[in-house]
């Protein structure tokens, strides 16, 4: 089967436009007859839901938590991007899409982005409009703030949780609907399988997570907004529920997962304390706004950091090595996520870590605090203030900006970083790969389409901070709803979806089986026992930095621990009940085979691109020694992996990425 | 993790509210935990606990958690008496073990009020919030896209923050669970309060908040009394105000 991305003719700044003009529509009277489910509430899902609902179709909404408004879009904090160049600083939806391309570390697909950029603008008037309360400067416009890997300002916030008050916009446009009977809302449930009818999406199999029964709902078209896949490393910033259930589930029935090595490991988040740890938390990328990474430049001074023998302020301004403004003058602290992570490990891997596990580095406000208690000294107009009187100023400054943040690190650490500064280490945070979708956002099985994290479409090999809320609302708000319109056209003779056909009787059959299995198969180890295990090949083996070799043997490792999660995994409780165990057990199973195919994708991918590190393909001599060596000759593609069986087995299809309107180039921010 | 001192260790007794679904009649029954880290999260020790039940082939503790930071507000124990435990400013998920020592006893319980029934041991059922946010909590305007610019309409930075203050709730229902009325006032003022300082939120105030509090009461949850015990214990630190805002806009909303 040849991919078919149906990118529309034309200017790239005119495709979007064209595209809607001569699209086909759906009559409203028409649009009563016409199901759609989308299964996933977040940005992406949610967004969609009620902009669907609200253009007349019946929408049934599926989320695995007791409400929409906990999907874990509502998790995310520094801001959503939007080229309004309110500040007049030379933004522009060009400049957005640029931005987006480079930063992606060209391996996305141009007309994608640019029609991103071009509706972002949009989203803001969209969420404004909604009563989202987006920060504000004193003349009552909206602010803006800087994120890694742009030399603009074009993030709109809201305090540090901007992901809640978008999720709580389109959550509100989703009850209105509700209330209307437009959406109907299935709480607490969570998909299993979708069923395919003629070629066709045509339902879902989903199980009531209060009750365990087994329902079967039918729609003319399914969209799945499901979130990433990060949870296959165990420990990540994802939501403990966060899975790929859905995401693998479509693809075993047809649809292509394209890039699943492009995985974001973001610098900043609070670094383990334990083996019974069970998530990563992230510290806000806005941190480096301020923030200075630093470790020592001594090893002796790292050594009795590790011991606990020292303490950071011990060691003098120049015994420190800053190695982000080392290393990239031009963004400093500023890098994108892949380069700061990649940083990070680097130090450590060479001893210089900083806390008793050597996987730490600091980031530190000190010089911060300084600098603001100075200026606001001089507009104060104090002369000769105190070292303790700057500090006080400067601190008051910070804690405005970051206050939030600083307390829930203290929260989890026990540590004030005011006076110590922050300890830091790079965490699995977001996937950019996912489901392979045209331009319609449809995958490679007719009217099952795939929008947010959950596809491939935007960030290409690394994501830009502040473009995963942006991508979100963009698809559900102003992109799916147009395009699924043109595939609706043709099922309005069509009548509902019949469930009492061989077909769902099929899929509810494989999925009852399936969880027999596990309730009945009694076996030794725990879900958990499995998903640490998986966690520990991925990070070692499949994590920040990767060679043939590890990736081959991390392929065999995990195919091993598939076969014995199959004898020897235990499920306790029954079926017709609440139990989460069981819920868990269906998406290790799942994460089990994801995982050997992410290592497969590795392995085929013999370059270095923005998340994806080949130790082999680094660049030799010259300014750029020892970064990214990235070979668009051989793997400027998309790779689109078809299932056949096993995930060893999947066979690979490439779309070619053309760049038409921006030029290859090495990616540089020294 | 700390710098300085030494790892503290400690062994825990548990009571635990078990309740097999929401028909059965629940019980307390006692744990015992050991050598629990003074650093693990509250409940990264009732993940210690479940690991436990689950390789001695018994029903582990059902409970509600996802983000485990604090925002998503699935999370909701009674830990001693309070909503989210003895910290302050924090839900249950992001409570440390640090706040407990060697040897304690701790009762643990789902969040109580008529109209949050039990589903399974600690998990309650909060849809009566959604059906409350279903009656008006939203802006009635079309996704489309097609809105004025966002800065067509300037907002005071303090009328902005104070909306934000609202809005951050999470809708954990902790403020319902302290409180001896079961009230939601905190919960229902403090989404009209959003709305009611936001230019935006003007045309549908009225209707708004006569619908919102007339679901609420439906619901089967109490009045207030001006206790206070919801403002303490919410960990977004959502102000009393938002319920004085609230009787105010439905005082405006009736004359």
């Amino acid at each position: 089967m040849a991919l078919n991305s149906k990118i529309p003719e034309g200017p790239i700044k005119d495709k979007w436009t064209d595209y809607k003009n001569h699209i086909n529509l759906v009559n409203p009277a028409n649009k009563r007859h016409i199901d759609v489910i989308v299964v996933g509430t977040g940005l992406a899902g949610g967004s969609a839901a009620a902009t669907l609902a609200e253009l007349g179709y019946n929408v049934k909404a599926f989320a695995y938590q007791d409400s929409p408004r906990r999907a874990h879009s509502i998790a995310a904090q520094g801001g959503i991007n939007a080229a309004k160049n309110y500040m007049g600083d030379g933004d522009s939806t060009y400049r957005l899409f640029y931005d987006t391309v480079k930063g992606g570390d060209y391996r996305s697909r141009e007309a994608n982005v640019y029609r991103l950029a071009e509706v972002s603008a949009n989203i803001i008037d969209q969420c404004v409009a909604q009563g989202v309360p987006f920060a504000r400067d004193y003349g009552g416009l909206l602010d803006n703030r800087s994120f890694g890997g742009v030399l603009v300002s074009r993030t709109f916030y809201a305090k540090g949780q901007t992901g809640q008050q978008l999720l709580l916009g389109a959550y509100s446009a989703m009850n209105r609907q509700i209330a209307r009977g437009k959406i109907e809302m299935f709480n607490r449930h969570e998909m299993l399988d979708v069923v395919k009818v003629n070629g066709k999406a045509r339902g879902i199999i989903a199980r009531n997570l209060i009750t365990g029964e087994i329902e079967r709902h039918s729609a003319h078209a399914v969209v799945i907004a499901t979130g990433g896949y990060g949870n296959v490393y165990y420990l990540s910033t994802n939501a403990m529920g966060s899975n790929a259930t859905a995401a693998w589930k479509i693809h075993k029935k047809g649809a292509f997962f394209a890039n699943p090595c492009f995985t974001q490991i973001h610098p900043t988040c609070i670094p383990r304390s334990g083996d019974y740890q069970s998530k990563l938390t992230l510290m806000s990328e806005s941190l480096r706004n301020d923030g200075r990474i630093w470790v020592p430049k001594h090893i002796e001074d790292a050594k009795s950091l590790q011991q606990r023998k020292m303490k950071p302020t011990d060691i003098p301004e120049e015994n420190r090595d800053y190695f982000l403004e080392r290393r990239y003058p031009a963004f400093g602290n500023l890098v994108p996520r892949d380069v700061a992570s990649r940083a990070a490990k680097e130090r450590c891997d060479a001893g210089f870590g900083v806390n008793a596990t050597g996987e730490a580095v600091y980031l530190d406000f000190a010089a911060a605090i300084e600098r603001y208690g100075k200026t606001q000294a001089k507009i104060q107009n104090l002369e000769n203030p105190s070292k303790e009187k700057i500090y006080d100023l400067g601190r008051a400054i910070v804690e405005e900006k970051y206050g939030n943040l600083f307390q829930m690190y203290e929260k989890i650490v026990d540590e004030d970083p005011y006076k110590t500064p922050m300890m830091i280490y790079p965490a699995t945070h977001y996937t950019m790969g996912g489901i392979w979708v045209d331009y319609n956002l449809m995958t490679t099985v007719n009217g099952l389409y795939c929008i947010g994290e959950a596809n491939f479409s935007e960030h290409g090999a690394n994501r830009l901070g502040a473009s995963a809320l942006m991508q979100g609302l963009a698809d559900g708000y102003f992109v799916l709803p147009y395009t699924i319109g043109d595939y609706l056209s043709n099922e309005i003779r069509t009548g509902k979806i019949p469930t009492n056909t061989p077909e769902f009787d099929e899929a509810e059959n494989d999925v009852k089986e399936r969880l027999n299995f596990f309730i009945n198969n009694k076996g030794e180890h725990s879900v958990d026992y499995y998903h640490k295990k998986l966690g520990k090949i991925m990070w070692d083996k499949v994590g920040m930095s990767r060679n043939a070799q590890g990736l081959i043997s991390a392929m065999a490792e995990i195919k091993e621990l598939r076969e014995d999660f199959w004898k020897n995994v235990k499920v306790p409780g029954k079926l017709d009940e609440m139990n989460p165990e069981l819920e868990k057990a269906g998406r290790v199973a799942d994460f089990l085979e994801l995982g050997e195919l992410f290592a497969k994708d590795a392995l085929m991918r013999n370059e270095s691109c923005g998340g994806h590190f080949r130790e082999e393909s680094v660049e030799l001599d010259g300014e750029q020694k020892g970064e990214a060596k990235r070979n668009d000759k051989e793997y400027a593609f998309v790779a689109a992996w078809e299932y056949k069986g096993e995930p060893s087995a999947a066979v690979l299809h490439k779309e070619e990425l053309e760049f038409k309107d921006i030029e290859l180039k090495q990616r540089s921010y020294k | 993790m700390t710098n300085n001192q030494q790892l503290k260790y400690m062994n825990l007794t548990l009571k635990i509210w078990r309740q097999e679904d929401s028909k059965a009649k629940g019980r307390m029954v006692d744990y015992k935990v050991t050598e629990i880290s003074e650093h693990m999260s509250f409940l990264e020790m009732m993940d210690v606990l479940n690991e436990q039940l689950v390789n001695k082939g018994e029903d582990p503790v059902a409970f509600d958690h996802d983000c485990r930071e604090g925002i998503c507000g699935m999370c909701s124990m009674y830990i001693n008496g309070e909503a989210h435990g003895p910290d302050r400013g924090v839900t249950t998920c992001q409570l440390h073990m640090r706040m407990f020592k060697d040897g304690d006893t701790i009762t643990i319980e789902p969040f109580r009020a008529t109209a949050f029934p039990v589903i399974k041991d600690l998990v309650v059922d909060r849809s009566s919030f959604e059906r409350i946010q279903q009656a008006g909590g939203y802006i009635s305007v079309n996704t489309s896209g097609n809105t004025q610019d966002a800065n067509s309409i300037p907002i005071s930075k303090h009328a902005a923050d104070e909306a934000m203050d609202a809005a951050m709730c999470i809708g954990c229902g902790a403020c319902v669970a302290s409180c001896k009325n079961s009230s939601a006032m905190l919960f229902v003022g403090a989404k009209v309060s959003q709305y009611a300082l936001l230019p935006q939120g003007q045309v549908e105030a009225a209707d708004r908040v006569r619908n919102m509090v007339a679901q609420m009461d439906l619901e089967g949850f109490g009045n207030c009394t001006n206790t206070g015990a919801c403002e303490i214990e919410c960990p977004k630190g959502i102000s009393l105000e938002n319920i004085a805002r609230m009787n105010r806009e439905l005082m405006k909303a009736s004359i």
